[in-house]
This record gives structure tokens, sequence and C-alpha cells, in this order.
């Protein structure tokens, strides 16, 4: 976008377009769980600052990586320990 | 033919606020400016206003009120003075970020401390990179018709930008003067109802005032530049119409018996007026002097500086306000780095006057212009004096 593009004051004219951006794109830690330990409380889903933890059809957890920051926070609230963070590879 | 009256020049100011018919004000008084801020009050509680008068506890709260009126779609004024000015500082910054065309008169005053309610110009100097448009007036009309102007100006399409309107505190705010009053009938035909770009309006929803993250903030400040820098052509434009309509001419540089000048004093604001008595009288006594008035501070007039000073010796600027430590008044660092590029500048001789409400008498010309021969004879032009100051 250049400067010619913005609106008069900067306006959005777009309600809600802030979802288009990709905070995915912070992360350099990405969060895996652990099934065998994962007890489906839906702990991490409640913490997550971000809104990016979603319920998978076997009503498992999983991180929308779009959004995901990898924070660490559903780490750490984990009850069981199902939850830790990989490096994010290139 | 419009009858000219005696009345303050504050009040006068009031005056072009109603026939501008403005929606909304908020305003917090403050010494030299009340009388603006009282006299607004009365209107609206008489009826004699339809508008909204917000009360604040505070400048910041009376600038972060004018952002949301001007948002909401609102012709919306404020004034304010020195302290006023440094508290509401951090709004006044978003408002030209936002583009919120609100009209402010400063009635400039020394800021403290030591805490003083004199006129001088260190409060607009403060906000002068605020990216408003920014304008001096000189007597009780042309405040008057510039307030008028401002709105016209700063709500027009191309433009879209907050407006100062820089008044002199008491050796304006309060002197009573003869003003020449427009009717109703004529503003409301030159100042048509504000149609805003954006306006904040639920069944339209739009964001105002995001959040910019690095990779756009420098497009955000490129956009702000580039519009204030094109509001001149509208200012002037603007300025012709009204000129046509009252036969009160307005430009962003103005010259006095500048022809044949070898030495022009630069002023702005109610000191023009006394250096123009100043220029008479040198003339009379046959020294080749005049005067060059910035009327337009924001965006600054380059052009029309350059055509005004082309051919002259010597620039005699008297500036109103200090940069500590500084290369010199703010006005004189400006006209200096605005001349760099040429080879046959004038020699830019700067004297600090007038602070808080000192007198700079005609008499004091004479002496800044002496002063300045001998600056230029020993080559001590660079840097600046402050005049009068007791050794």
């Amino acid at each position: 976008m250049t400067w010619k593009d913005l609106n008069i004051g900067c306006v959005i004219t777009e309600p809600g377009n802030a979802a288009e951006y990709k905070s995915g794109d912070w992360r350099s830690m990405r969060p895996i769980w652990d099934k065998d330990r994962c007890i489906q409380c839906g702990v991490c889903y409640i913490f997550c600052p971000d809104a990016a933890i979603y319920k998978t059809e076997d009503n498992y957890f999983e991180a929308d990586l779009y959004y995901c920051k990898g924070c660490g926070i559903c780490v750490k609230e984990c009850v069981t320990g199902a939850i830790r963070l990989v490096e994010e590879e290139e | 033919m419009p009858k000219r009256v005696g009345m303050e020049v504050s009040i006068a100011a009031s005056e072009a606020v109603r026939l501008a018919n403005v929606d909304a004000i908020a305003a917090y008084p403050i010494t030299p400016q009340t009388h603006i801020v009282e006299h607004l009050s009365e209107f609206v509680a008489n009826g004699e206003l339809d508008a909204e008068f917000i009360p604040v506890e505070s400048e910041h709260s009376a600038m972060s009120v004018c952002c949301g009126t001007s948002a909401a779609g609102a012709r919306t004024f404020t004034c304010t003075s020195s302290q006023g000015l440094a508290l509401m500082s951090e709004i006044v910054f978003i408002a030209s970020a936002m583009q919120l065309p609100i009209v402010m008169i400063l009635a400039n005053r020394s800021l403290s401390g030591p805490l003083s309610i004199w006129n001088d110009h260190t409060d607009v100097m403060l906000v002068r990179d605020c990216g408003w448009i920014q304008c001096f007036g000189e007597n009780g009309q042309e405040i008057f018709d510039l307030t008028l102007c401002a709105f016209k100006i700063a709500e027009d399409h191309r433009v879209i930008l907050p407006f100062i309107v820089n008044m002199d505190g008491f050796i304006l705010s309060h002197v009573i003067e003869p003003v020449e009053l427009l009717d109703q009938e004529t503003v409301d035909k030159f100042l048509p109802v504000y149609k805003p770009v954006y306006r904040l309006d639920p069944d339209n929803p739009v964001t105002m005032g995001a959040f910019a993250m690095p990779d756009l903030y420098t497009e955000t400040k490129k956009a702000q530049d580039e519009r204030l820098k094109a509001s001149k052509p509208v200012i002037e434009e603007i300025w012709k119409e009204f000129g046509d309509l009252t036969g009160r001419y307005y430009s962003p540089i103005e010259t006095y018996k500048a022809e044949g000048a070898k030495t022009l004093f630069v002023t702005m604001g109610g000191f023009s007026e006394t250096a123009s008595t100043a220029v008479d009288m040198m003339r009379e006594e046959g020294e080749p002097v005049g005067l060059c008035k910035i009327r337009l501070w924001r965006p600054f007039p380059f052009e029309d500086f350059w055509k005004a000073v082309k051919g002259v010796d010597t620039l005699i600027v008297i500036d109103r306000a200090t940069s500590y430590g500084g290369p010199g008044g703010p006005v004189a660092s400006e006209l200096r780095s605005a001349l760099y590029t040429w080879e046959d500048a004038p020699k830019v001789v700067d004297f600090i006057a007038g602070l808080a409400g000192r007198d700079v008498a005609p008499g004091d010309y004479k002496k800044m212009y002496q002063r300045a021969q001998q600056r230029i004879a020993s080559g001590d032009i660079a840097g600046y004096e402050i005049y009068g100051v007791r050794e």
C-alpha cells in the first residue's frame, strides 16, 4: 500500500478487517499437543489471549497458525502438560 | 454596506464563530482567551447560537471532545492559550493525523515559567510541527475574517485539516478596534453547511484513529505532509473568494513598502502593525526599509517568500520565541534554511524581541536596524541577539 492509497485521516471503511492481519507472522515457537496426555478440558482454549485455539472434530485442540503468536500461555496453563513449544523452522 | 463597529477583538472573534454557525464548542477558559469562551457560552445560553457548548475540566479534554464532535460530523470550534495549548498538545497532533477540521483560535501567550500571562509566540512554536494549518492575524478585522475563512478552508474536501488562527494575546484579544462584521446571509452563502467525507455513523461504520505498524506509519506521515502542502492553493483560492466578497484580500506573504527596500523587517501577527509605523518613520528619514509579513506559517509559503525577498540585502527577523541552545528563533532558523541554496541570499539578522508582553515600539525597530548594520559590519550575523535584554 502506498501513501496515495490511504483514505482521508487514515479512516478504515471496511469494518472488522483487523481479522485479515496475520499475527501468526510474529511466531518463533509453535505449540504442539500430545493427544495421549490431553484430557480435552479446554483450559488452553479458554486461556488463549488471541482466541487462536480451536476444537477439532475429535474434541482435541489445535492452534490456528494464522493468528497464533506462539506466546506459550497454553503451555503454561495446560493441566496435564500436554502442550509443548517447538522451534518454528523457516 | 456593512457598518464598522468598535468592539473588543475577542468579541469580534466570537461573532465570527457565531456567524459560522458552529455545531459544537468545547473549551476551557484561560487568560487571555477567556472573553471568547465567555461570549460564546452566552450566545449558546441565549439561544443566539444553536450549538452544543461542552464545558470541560481541562484543555486535554477540550481537544478530545473536539475530536469526537468533529468525527461525528459537527462543525467544531475551540480556543486556548499557552499552558492550555501545552496541556492539549497530545491531542492536537492526533486531530491533524485524523484530519478532523477543527478550528482553533490561539490567543498567543508566553509559556511558563516563570508564570506569565502576557503575549509572545512561545505557545504556537510548541506545536509548530503539529500538522495544522496555521496563520496569523494582525488586527481585529483580520482575526474576524481569517476565522470565517478558516472554517471554509478546513472543511474543503481538498483539504480536511484542522486550522489554528493565531491572535496575539492582550495586544489584540483585549483591544477595542473598529471591525466590520458580515451579515448572516452573506456568511451562509460563503460558508455552506459542513459535509464531512467520513463521519461516525452507526449505519455506515468506519474505523478512525487506528493503529499503524512500522510498515505503514511512514506512508501515513508522507500522506499527511503532502496533504498539508496541497492545502496552500485552496487557502489562496478561498482568501481570494473572501476578498472578492468583502474587498479584504489576504495572501500567505504580504509586504509593506518593500519596493526599492534594501532591508526588510520580517514579522508575524500583531507586531506587523507597529513595524509598518516604524517603516513609515524610517522611510521618511530616507532609510531603504520595508516589511515582510508572514501570514501563513503552515504550510510555509516558500515560493511567495522567495518572491518577496528577491533582491533584498538584509532581512531583520523579529522572533518572538526562543529555541534554547539552538540556531536562533524559530522563524529566523526556518528562513535561513529556506534561503540556504540561494547564491545571493539576503543576510538574515535575527532578534528575539517582545517576549512575554515586553513592548517593542516603532523606535525599537530603528534601534534593531542600526544594531543590524553593526552586526553585519562586524560579521556577527550568525545566531541571534535577544533585543533589549539588560546586561
